[in-house]
């Protein structure tokens, strides 16, 4: 069984954004970058697959410039067998990247594509869901399990309320919510294996796919600021302010 | 221009959610109708014909429906969309699931977690786990959008539109559903609560989260929720999870007990009316958003603020 995994380079999650002074977007100057945590998830669990003889092979894919040849050799210290880098200096939105995908799905052919739920950048949490519409795979969103066998995968997710079980045919796109799994730090040998696995690059333009931006960004501003709190000496001082706020 | 709001629902009830849904719709256009996909939801649909504002409800039922799959879901909406220049649905985990899938069968963006309506195609939504708001402009036909309810105000009721079936779509022919494990709970709802109490890694166990964080929610007619690490660690459902990734409140009264104050954690409740912090380091982040901050150790601080509010008559 093959699996494809998307990856994303974003900020570092540790790293709090910084709105530009023009508003035209996030300073990402001099930032850590990382993979997205819910992608580590995504290759963690389809290595896992491969390590339990499941999968066969585990491609990782980044659209983006071309320091994601980073993420995709961290994909492939973690035990990705090879990586595809599409190249492209936009940031493209959610649906440009679902059509790119589905373009490399058309020339690879998995039987399964894990991926993250949701991109800590943009926080779309949509691209799963539009790679499966456009592919009309059916799909299995914000997972916390997965039993892939030669068919079909059963996948728990998490839903309001609880636990959801729905058990997909293959082809499917399976997305990785935050306890599908706990990713593995790459060892040093697998970081230095890793420099040697296959990476190929192509460029998004030459997919053929209309990548053109369907929402301008009209600027990017700073939330509001919350007002400065005081500290309470005690629990009836705290009792008594909430009283005094009108809240109990 | 026509609007299309997709109900929040668990078939025998209908939440609040859609309420604020329909408050974001109207800013968009006069004419919005509800779409309940279920099965055996008469009664959400007859309760959504009573949010004021509306002009008629749509009914379509099927047991994938029922089931919320987002294949079911998404093959009823599309040809529904020849008569709507946008849809609305509330960015509950259901909505999440299928509104993006519509959006790439319709060939449009979705624009996510929209807080504020500029006018009919330009929409405020945070990014960076709310520590930056964008502010986009579609250009495309259709809009296909999801609500962060706790922006927006609920519509009221007093409403008296029609419930018309439509058709239940092809189901999800490459999906089952095998089960779901709900869990049920007498408390009010984390999303739309008025106060929320949440624990975090301090309570150490499921059982201290629950000695110490339920009885405070119970004495507050508090919905509950938790840090992801209270999660992960198995303290708390996975469902209580407040934050970037888990869910979005904005009660009038927020209580972080043990809880650091990551970004992501802040990040789904720094938006609540007032917000207390116990905490027994301070220096914690937490306290950088809080109105009222207690330094100490929870185990002394609770028990005290359970005695403070009886004492205040709680
Ligand atoms: C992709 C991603 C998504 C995430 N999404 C979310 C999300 O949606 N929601 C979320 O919450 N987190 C999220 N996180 C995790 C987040 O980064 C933090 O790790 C998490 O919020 C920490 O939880 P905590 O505050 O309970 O634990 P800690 O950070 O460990 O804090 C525990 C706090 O308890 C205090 N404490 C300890 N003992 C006591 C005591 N006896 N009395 C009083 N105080 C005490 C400590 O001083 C400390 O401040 C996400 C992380 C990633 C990478
Ligand atoms: N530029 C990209 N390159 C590769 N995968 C991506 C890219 N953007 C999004 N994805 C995938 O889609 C998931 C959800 O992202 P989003 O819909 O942007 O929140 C991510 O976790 C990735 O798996």
């Amino acid at each position: 069984m093959k699996v494809l995994v998307p990856v994303k380079r974003v900020i570092d999650y540790n790293v709090k954004a910084r709105v530009k002074a023009d508003q035209t977007g996030v300073d990402l100057a001099n930032v850590k970058m990382s993979m997205n945590p819910f992608c580590e998830i995504a290759v963690e669990e389809a290595v896992r697959q491969k390590e339990k003889g499941v999968a066969t092979e585990v491609v990782a894919v980044s659209i983006g410039p071309a320091q994601a040849q980073e993420t995709l050799r961290t994909a492939l210290a973690m035990g990705a067998d090879r990586a595809i880098l599409i190249q492209t200096d936009q940031d493209p939105e959610p649906l440009a990247v679902a059509k790119l995908l589905a373009a490399i799905i058309g020339e690879e052919s998995p039987d399964v594509v894990i991926m993250g739920k949701q991109a800590i950048d943009g926080d779309n949490n949509a691209t799963g869901q539009m790679l499966a519409a456009l592919l009309d795979w059916p799909q299995a969103t914000f997972a916390n399990s997965v039993e892939l066998s030669a068919g079909n995968a059963k996948v728990g997710r998490e839903v309001d309320g609880g636990i959801q079980t729905i058990d997909v045919t293959l082809p499917a796109i399976i997305t990785a919510d935050l306890r599908l799994n706990e990713p593995r730090y790459a060892s040093l040998p697998n970081i230095l294996k890793a420099k040697k696995k296959p990476l190929d690059m192509k460029e998004a333009a030459s997919l053929g796919v209309d990548t053109a931006p369907r929402l301008k960004v009209v600027k990017v501003t700073e939330p509001p600021k919350r007002g400065g709190g005081i500290k309470v000496e005690n629990a009836a001082d705290l009792v008594t302010n909430l009283k005094t706020a009108g809240v109990l | 221009m026509a609007v299309l709001v997709i109900a929040d629902h668990d078939n025998a009830s209908l939440k609040d959610s859609t309420h604020k849904t329909v408050t974001a719709a109207l800013a968009l256009s006069s004419d919005v109708d509800i779409l309940v996909a279920g099965s055996g939801a008469k009664a959400v649909a007859e309760a959504a014909g009573k949010i004021a504002g509306v002009r008629k409800v749509l009914l379509a039922e099927s047991d994938a429906l029922g089931q919320g799959l987002a294949e079911a879901v998404t093959a009823v909406v599309v040809p529904l969309m020849s008569g709507y220049d946008a849809v609305l649905t509330p960015a509950t985990s259901q909505g999440k699931n299928f509104s993006p899938r519509i959006a790439a069968k319709l060939d449009v963006a979705q624009i996510s977690e929209i807080v504020e309506v500029v006018d009919a195609s330009t929409f405020v939504r945070p990014i960076y786990a709310g520590n930056a708001l964008e502010t986009v402009q579609s250009s495309d036909a259709k809009k296909v959008i999801t609500v962060r309810a706790t922006a927006f105000k609920a519509a009221g009721e007093g409403g008296s539109a029609s419930v018309e079936s439509t058709g239940a779509g092809d189901g999800a022919p490459k999906t089952k559903f095998v089960d779901q494990q709900l869990v049920k709970s007498a408390r009010p709802e984390l999303a739309g609560a008025k106060i929320v109490v949440s624990g975090g890694r301090a309570m150490g166990s499921a059982e201290e989260f629950q000695r110490v964080i339920d009885p405070l929610a119970d004495k507050l007619g508090a919905a509950i929720g938790a840090s992801r690490a209270a999660v992960d660690a198995g303290y708390a459902p996975n469902d209580y999870q407040v934050g970037q990734t888990g869910k979005v409140v904005a009660p009038e009264l927020y209580v972080a007990i043990g809880i650091s104050g990551a970004i992501q954690h802040l990040a789904g409740m720094k938006d609540s009316k007032i917000i207390v912090a116990i905490n027994k380091d301070a220096d914690a982040p937490i306290f950088q958003v809080a109105d009222f901050g207690l330094v100490s150790d929870y185990k002394t601080a609770v028990p005290e603020l359970m005695d403070a509010l009886a004492a205040a008559g709680k």
